[in-house]
């Protein structure tokens, strides 16, 4: 099957109602799955990077050094591992969380695992651009290590870390459309399974600007929020 | 009263230990507004950090009031903080939080209820003069605004102390002038003792009432700041407080062909008659000014002056007698006509 035979009227007519019937369901299940992805990746990778920043060897808060050597290599080991074969290779734990390993919301566990670590990085990278002489000012002030994490650096890099966030995000939603592969739904389902697989080229071109649409919202409503929080650039 | 002891500090580096600090002692009193100063490199940013403990001596002590605060636990070394507190050349105010907010920090951390943090941080905007600011953003003050709140949030937990490092020093003259007046009325209302670290002579003369000279980590001079204008006896204080002494000798007059007179002015009042025009009457002699650098420390005048004395020796002896009866000066002749002719034979 030739690829120009993907764009004749029929198969148009086709990918119009597909798009009418199938993608508001599908480009919900990329949106859910993709926020959900990047909240539990947050919730692991913001606190694994404040005690990567604080707990190193000239932290705020030193750590022992095994334990931040630890850390570090699990983080690089898990951002080594390509996102399909981390499919694979997470399912016991997929199946011990959602109770089955295909699926929707099967997918969600394995973007986690994906992504904190990752996450983790840019939250280091924020904290890292945050100004030392704030933290020695803090210091001066008598506040204590938890204090200056949650009162100064955390505020302080505000701007950055949405503009890290989005990147997170974007990044996630990619991730998305590879799972399809195992089951679960959304955007990248319907490209792969239909697009690809059935050779109905004008539906797996339908799913990528839908995606491409999705990561410039998200990119510029990060970027628009980050300048917005900037209280640096309010003259 | 802060007593520093023998302290020392060493730094690690690459190239082998560095000694910041050597075997310093120092006392400094409640209520004064002492003056620390050096070149760059001669370890007072070092030597303030190690005030506060920022900065951990590798020998010797630093004790406030008594007690060595060196061997404190975190916790209590924290409530020294409170009492002991600082502000910075770059002003480090947090960028993102109001200045109200700023300012409330100290005291949030330090566990105050909201309510009457912010009532606290109110009055101290009214302190420094900036009432209107509280809801501005620290990137829409001035440099000297932004001095103010933090200097605004340095007092907030009522401190005994305040130390400033190199506070002035991103200021130009006029902000920095203003600035130190508001030092210097904090120090006389709230009774707070004032450290300044600076390496500008003109900060120490403004404020200070005490000063010591730090040189390659260790104080080479140390005492009243009237005396030690009046009298510098270190090399390193002589060259900080008159930097143009140095290089008169480069001085684009020729000096063989004139008669010069040098004038020290050792602490002679401000407010007697003007010198050299009351001369000029008296004597009939009109001497060119060629340099030139005084400073009035209170309402003292030290520094020195180099006269082109016209005519011949009589003029120049008849000068020399005049000036000789001034009080608080000292007058010598650095060339003169009869000298070179000395020379020749």
């Amino acid at each position: 099957m030739n690829f120009a035979s993907g764009f004749t009227p029929e198969r148009l007519a086709e990918a119009w109602q597909m798009l009418i019937n199938d993608f508001p369901g599908a480009l919900w299940e990329t949106l859910y799955v993709t926020v959900l992805a990047t909240v539990f990746a947050m919730v692991i990778g913001l606190p694994l990077g404040m005690i990567l920043v604080a707990g190193e060897k000239d932290g705020i808060r030193p750590l022992p050094a095994p334990l931040m050597k630890f850390l570090n290599v699990m983080i690089n080991l898990l951002r080594s591992v390509p996102f399909l074969i981390m499919i694979v290779m997470v399912i016991p734990l997929t199946r011990a969380i959602v109770g089955t390993s295909v699926g929707t919301m099967a997918s969600v566990v394995p973007l986690v695992v994906a992504a904190f670590p990752f996450v983790a990085r840019l939250v280091e990278t924020s904290l890292r651009e945050v100004n030392p002489n704030l933290i020695e000012t803090a210091q001066s002030m008598g506040a204590t290590p938890m204090q200056i994490l949650l009162k100064v650096m955390l505020p302080e890099a505000v701007p950055s870390l949405i503009n890290n966030f989005t990147l997170a995000i974007t990044t996630i939603m990619g991730y998305t459309a590879m799972s399809g592969a195992i089951g679960g739904g959304g955007i990248g389902k319907i490209a792969i399974t239909i697009g690809y697989q059935r050779y109905r080229y004008a539906v797996l071109y339908l799913a990528v600007i839908v995606l491409v649409i999705l990561t410039q919202i998200f990119q510029s409503a990060g970027t628009w929020a980050a300048i917005k929080s900037d209280k640096r650039l309010k003259k | 009263m802060i007593e520093l002891r023998n302290l020392s500090k060493s730094f690690r580096t690459a190239d082998g230990p560095v000694d910041a600090l050597r075997q310093v002692n120092l006392t400094i009193n409640n209520g004064d507004i002492y003056g620390i100063i050096g070149m760059s490199g001669a370890g007072k940013s070092t030597l303030v950090r190690c005030i506060n403990m920022l900065e951990r001596p590798t020998e010797g002590q630093v004790i406030l009031d008594g007690v060595d605060i060196g061997a404190l636990s975190r916790k209590e070394l924290r409530e020294v903080r409170h009492r002991v507190t600082m502000i910075f050349q770059g002003f480090n105010l947090l960028m993102q939080r109001t200045c109200l907010k700023n300012i409330m920090l100290p005291l949030k951390l330090s566990g105050v209820p909201t309510a009457e943090a912010e009532k606290r941080a109110k009055e101290l905007l009214e302190t420094v003069g900036l009432p209107d600011k509280a809801n501005a953003y620290p990137a829409q003050l001035s440099g000297g605004q932004q001095q103010r709140i933090a200097i605004a949030r340095a007092l907030a937990t009522n401190p005994e102390v305040l130390l400033c490092d190199e506070a002035t020093s991103a200021l130009d003259p006029k902000t920095t002038h203003a600035i130190l007046s508001l030092l210097r009325e904090i120090n006389k209302k709230l009774g707070i003792t004032i450290i300044i670290i600076t390496h500008q002579m003109s900060v120490v003369q403004e404020v200070c009432n005490r000063v010591a000279i730090l040189e390659n980590g260790a104080v080479v001079e140390e005492g009243e700041v009237s005396a030690i204008f009046s009298h510098p006896k270190a090399r390193a204080t002589r060259n900080l407080i008159y930097p143009e002494m140095a290089d008169s000798a480069a001085l684009t007059v020729d000096m063989n062909n004139s008669q010069m007179v040098r004038i020290i002015f050792n602490g002679a009042s401000t407010a007697r008659k003007p010198l050299i025009a009351t001369m000029v009457n008296e004597v009939g002699v009109a001497p060119s000014i060629i340099s030139a650098s005084t400073r009035a420390v209170g309402e003292k005048v030290y520094g020195y002056m180099l006269l082109e004395v016209p005519g011949g020796p009589d003029d120049l002896a008849k000068v020399i007698k005049y000036l000789n009866e001034e009080p608080e000066l000292s007058v010598s002749v650095e060339s003169s006509y009869t000298k070179q002719r000395k020379e020749a034979e």
